[in-house]
């Protein structure tokens, strides 16, 4: 493989599309298998023109059945295959849940270590494109209640191509979580055969006054008011967990015992949010360096609006984040 | 009948002995307290995993269920380390980790058993699809009951294993309860089988008590499978004599009915069909006396007797 590594711009899309087609290259036991995934070339078109790369045995487009999808990825797992499955709308994984929560995520301990279960679940979530309340939901915290599955949310296109090859290569489950606003924004993303890996947070912006932790879509809302901030003297340190599990704390905890005071940020809804997970781990490591009570900002309780302005009003807006950053430094 | 059927026969009797004699053991041992949990015990099903497994070629696949413990016996399991598995003991095929309703042994085929009713049914099918990808010309066998019939995943997996082609036999063990629901009850239509036809593969309805009819027509569908012709939905009516688990006290049905399936005890049919062939009393008791007597053995090496370790 050549070492020339060049850094170049693509797009978020374009880049998870570079992880698939060099893994898929690279070994042969990789196959594609999901609704309109084909043909299609996928709903938010990422798997485009993998068909015609690959052929029908290797980019599967099946009837619509999530659960026996998630299924069949995890039986075929059995006999050494790597299957990513992808499921259209994070919300519509609610109809492989049994699937992923009492299957795949507990064979390999189950079976007392027999087999690993090398399934990556691939899903857009995310609102703000007025889809209504069945196509616009972010479900992750769910899943850092399932022991047994990594729980990856990349922010930029050179994590999202790193993150998946760390995937494809991991032993275990894998939810891989796109975020639709993300598809179209571009980043640098080495030619290279690089991989992120797992629990290892990013330092998107470096500052002393309070932590904000974010990630996926609202990582990038975060970053673009802690630059605003930056200009009248206020420095906000942006941490990206990247992964939800295995969760980085210690660079979170790190964070907070140099800031004293912290924000989280996500956009499923607050109670029982992964801000709760997070809030309560900081608690936990660095309890004697706040300053200041943690505040939380997530989508209020309550389904997400087809009517813009309602959604909006549901989801964390940049103001709502601004807001929540001031009034913990005062 | 010539002497390679009647040594097959002999060795369908000595498995279903096996399998009757452990499971029936089993339900001593709780009484005794050495295993906890629950079980759900085979007892009257034996006709349809010997007869199912013998189908099979050594390295063909299997699922199963929270019934499970006759398929694993079928399919070539040790019982010592079924026993184990069931005490939660290191020593069992899953470390003690799985118990009773989730084994596994991946070295000789046996892609697990379930909790979840129709659970193992897509990943089954997704063996199936492998072995079809990998170019082999594997077999998966899928154990499932009447109640699993009626889950989602049996609907969605049957149609995609019918369009895709895949190399699955789906057996479905209708014992006539899923738990305490009688499949009157659950079931607009008399036979389960007759579902294969809304997928486009073929369907079959075969007595689960005859272990020798269930070997026949499993075969077929296993060789049409194997040729790459697709799966096959085989119906086997059984019965299971005793209750759903440990805590049924059987109010759903009644003694007589159950004293009318004893009649037809697939050790009782296949016994009396080699008596026909000349088999002795004395020669039944010897190969009954064999499996007691493995059966013993399992429940030394579990420590059956003995304090139970737990897996660490």
């Amino acid at each position: 493989m050549s070492d020339d590594t060049e850094l170049r711009e693509i797009t978020y899309r374009q880049a998870i599309q570079e992880a698939l087609v060099e893994e898929m290259e690279a070994n042969p036991d990789v196959f594609l298998i999901g609704e309109d995934i084909g043909v299609y070339g996928g709903a938010f078109a990422v798997t485009k023109g993998l068909l015609d790369r690959f052929g029908p045995e290797r980019v599967i487009d099946t009837p619509m059945s999530e659960a026996a999808t998630v299924g069949l990825a995890t039986g075929a797992s059995f006999l050494g295959m790597r299957p990513v499955a992808e499921i259209m709308f994070m919300d519509f994984v609610t109809l492989a849940m049994d699937q992923i929560v009492n299957h795949a995520t507990k064979f390999s301990f189950m079976y007392g270590g027999q087999t690993n279960v090398p399934l990556v679940v691939r899903t857009p979530c995310g609102g703000w494109r007025g889809y209504g309340a069945t196509h616009s939901q972010s479900l992750e915290a769910w899943f850092l209640h399932v022991p047994g599955i990594s729980v990856v949310m990349p922010s930029t296109p050179h994590d999202a191509k790193g993150l998946l090859k760390t995937a494809l290569r991991s032993e275990g489950p894998v939810l891989y979580v796109e975020h639709k606003l993300l598809y179209g924004t571009r980043g640098g993303v080495f030619t290279n055969n690089y991989t992120v890996p797992f629990g290892d947070a990013a330092v998107r912006r470096e500052g002393k006054h309070v932590t904000v932790v974010a990630y996926s879509y609202l990582a990038t809302q975060v970053i673009a008011i802690a630059d605003e901030l930056r200009r009248t003297g206020t420095e906000v340190e942006v941490i990206d967990p990247r992964t939800l599990t295995p969760l980085d704390i210690d660079t979170i905890a790190n964070s907070v015992k140099k800031t004293g005071r912290v924000v989280l940020v996500e956009e499923g809804h607050e109670t029982g949010g992964v801000c709760a997970e997070i809030g309560f781990q900081i608690m936990e490591h660095a309890y004697e360096y706040l300053d200041a009570p943690m505040k939380r900002v997530a989508a209020g309780n309550t389904p997400i609006a087809c009517n813009r302005s309602l959604e909006n009003a549901t989801l964390p807006s940049s103001d709502d984040i601004r807001n929540a950053i001031l009034s913990v430094l005062h | 009948m010539n002497r390679v059927e009647l040594e097959q026969l002999l060795g369908f009797l000595y498995e279903m002995l096996k399998i009757r004699k452990f499971e029936e053991r089993l339900n001593q041992l709780y009484d005794e307290g050495y295993i906890q949990g629950t079980i759900h015990l085979y007892v009257g099903q034996e006709g349809v995993a010997v007869g199912a497994c013998a189908a099979l070629r050594e390295d063909d696949y299997i699922t199963s269920t929270h019934r499970g413990h006759g398929h694993f016996i079928a399919k070539g399991g040790d019982i010592k380390r079924i026993l184990a598995e069931i005490r939660g003991l290191e020593e069992g095929y899953c470390r003690g980790r799985g118990g009773t309703q989730h084994m596994a042994d991946f070295a000789t085929g046996h892609l697990g058993s379930n909790g979840i009713t129709g659970g193992q049914i897509p990943v089954a099918t997704g063996a199936a699809l492998a072995a079809k990808m990998r170019g082999r010309d594997h077999v998966v066998l899928c154990f499932f009951g009447d109640g699993a019939a009626n889950e989602g995943v049996f609907h969605e997996s049957l149609n995609m294993a019918a369009v895709w082609e895949l190399p699955i036999v789906y057996v479905c063990e209708n014992n006539l309860y899923a738990m305490s629901t009688p499949v009157e009850a659950a079931f607009k239509t008399k036979d389960i089988a007759t579902r294969a036809a809304a997928y486009g593969m073929p369907g079959c309805v075969v007595d689960g008590m005859d272990v020798i009819a269930v070997a026949r027509d499993v075969r077929e569908a296993v060789d049409r499978a194997r040729q790459g012709k697709g799966p096959t939905l085989v119906e086997c009516k059984t019965y299971r004599f005793l209750g759903h688990s440990r805590s049924d006290a059987r109010i759903y049905r009644t003694r007589q009915e159950e004293e009318a399936w004893k009649e037809r005890d697939p050790i009782k049919l296949l016994s009396e069909k080699l008596a026909k062939e000349g088999l002795t009393q004395d020669k039944l008791n010897t190969i009954e006396d064999r499996a007691m007597k493995e059966v013993d053995e399992a429940v030394e090496f579990a420590g059956g007797c003995a304090e139970t370790v737990l897996a660490k």
